[in-house]
């Protein structure tokens, strides 16, 4: 078995395990205030960590490439309120152009 | 009133499906990015849906390839991968009233569960709304997602060049960011997701693929889990997970 068909059955089932608790064991009940608080903040961490190291990291290696353009419009687009699709695609966009001139 | 209740509910309806489009619509080319991903990383096409279908996660779909395709192990990409779905327990909580029926019933709803059929489905104000919104959106989501999958593997398999050409690179950590915008309006949400990034940062050079997102993860739960994590807007979230 490969190691992604391992990390696909491993996740496929803590996944399910995690979207069905509430609406099989959980009903009406809310969780703890504390832990309900820190399930609301990890998807920022989260997301942070994974938007900075899929920018600039290149296996253990910090690099600053035209990702670091693309990541930086994207950002300005999202400031101006544009839609999800238009976000993603000024963003390869402005990387892809960055390339071309460099 | 029969007949008026008849127009409202049609009315509803349709404003429901103008919500679940626009959303399903976003989703489409995070699809095929993801499938183009996943082909490079040295996925399979049937691994690429399988993940798509049966984890049905997106940012935790790229998080698990993204650390397969740098060489990091089965457990760091399992372990992040999952840690990307932690938030899924509170959409559960959230949802649960609304996704009424028998267990076998509200396990099967329970697998639509993702940022966007709950962000539609927790919008509506009526809990048979709120049923339809989650099934309807979580329904298109899941149609969409998997068959933009599909088109991106294909479209993109062993094109690694292509993928940088046309800066297809930089959509994944476009995608992170725009999942990301809306919470940052809030300060603890904003320090949250400074100290995460930092910490992530940081460790790049000193940690294998997969752990520096897990340290940013386990650093703020440290820091807000600790014994003096009892005021979060006020403490300096920052300084303690770093």
């Amino acid at each position: 078995m490969s190691d992604a068909t391992i990390v696909l059955i491993v996740m496929t089932v803590g996944t399910f395990a995690l979207k069905s608790a509430g609406p099989l064991v959980l009903g009406d009940r809310a969780l703890p205030l504390r832990m309900q608080q820190l399930v609301d903040l990890l998807p920022a961490a989260l997301l942070a960590a994974l938007t900075i190291v899929s920018t600039m990291g290149d296996g253990r290696e910090v690099v600053i490439d035209a990702r670091l353009v693309g990541l930086l419009v994207a950002g300005f687009a999202l400031w101006r309120r544009l839609p999800f699709v238009v976000v993603i695609v000024v963003a390869a966009a402005a990387t892809a152009l960055t390339r071309l001139i460099s | 009133m029969p007949l008026m209740s008849e127009v409202d509910d049609a009315a509803r309806r349709r404003a429901i499906h103008r919500q679940a489009a626009s959303i399903v619509a976003a989703v489409a080319p995070f699809g095929i990015v993801f499938g183009a991903a996943a082909a490079t990383a040295g996925l399979s096409l049937l691994q690429a849906v399988g993940f798509s279908s049966l984890v049905f996660g997106g940012s935790s779909q790229f998080a698990a390839v993204e650390i397969l395709g740098d060489g990091g192990s089965i457990a760091s990409a399992a372990i992040a991968g999952l840690l990307l779905n932690v938030r899924s327990l509170a959409f559960g909580v959230i949802m649960a009233p609304a996704l009424f029926g028998a267990w076998w019933h509200r396990g099967a709803m329970s697998q639509l569960m993702i940022d966007e059929s709950t962000a539609v489905g927790a919008a509506q104000l009526e809990r048979r709304w709120r049923r339809y919104g989650y099934l309807v959106a979580g329904l298109g989501v899941f149609v969409v997602w998997n068959l933009t999958t599909i088109v991106g593997h294909v479209a993109f398999a062993g094109a690694g060049d292509l993928i940088t050409d046309l800066g297809l690179d930089a959509a994944g950590p476009a995608a992170f960011l725009a999942l990301l915008w809306p919470r940052l309006s809030a300060t603890s949400q904003r320090r949250t997701a400074i100290a995460g990034a930092s910490v992530a940062l940081a460790l790049i050079p000193f940690a294998p693929p997969g752990v520096p997102i897990l340290a940013a993860m386990c650093g703020v739960a440290a820091a807000r889990l600790g014994p003096s994590g009892e005021d979060p807007d006020t403490r300096r979230t920052g300084e303690r997970a770093s």
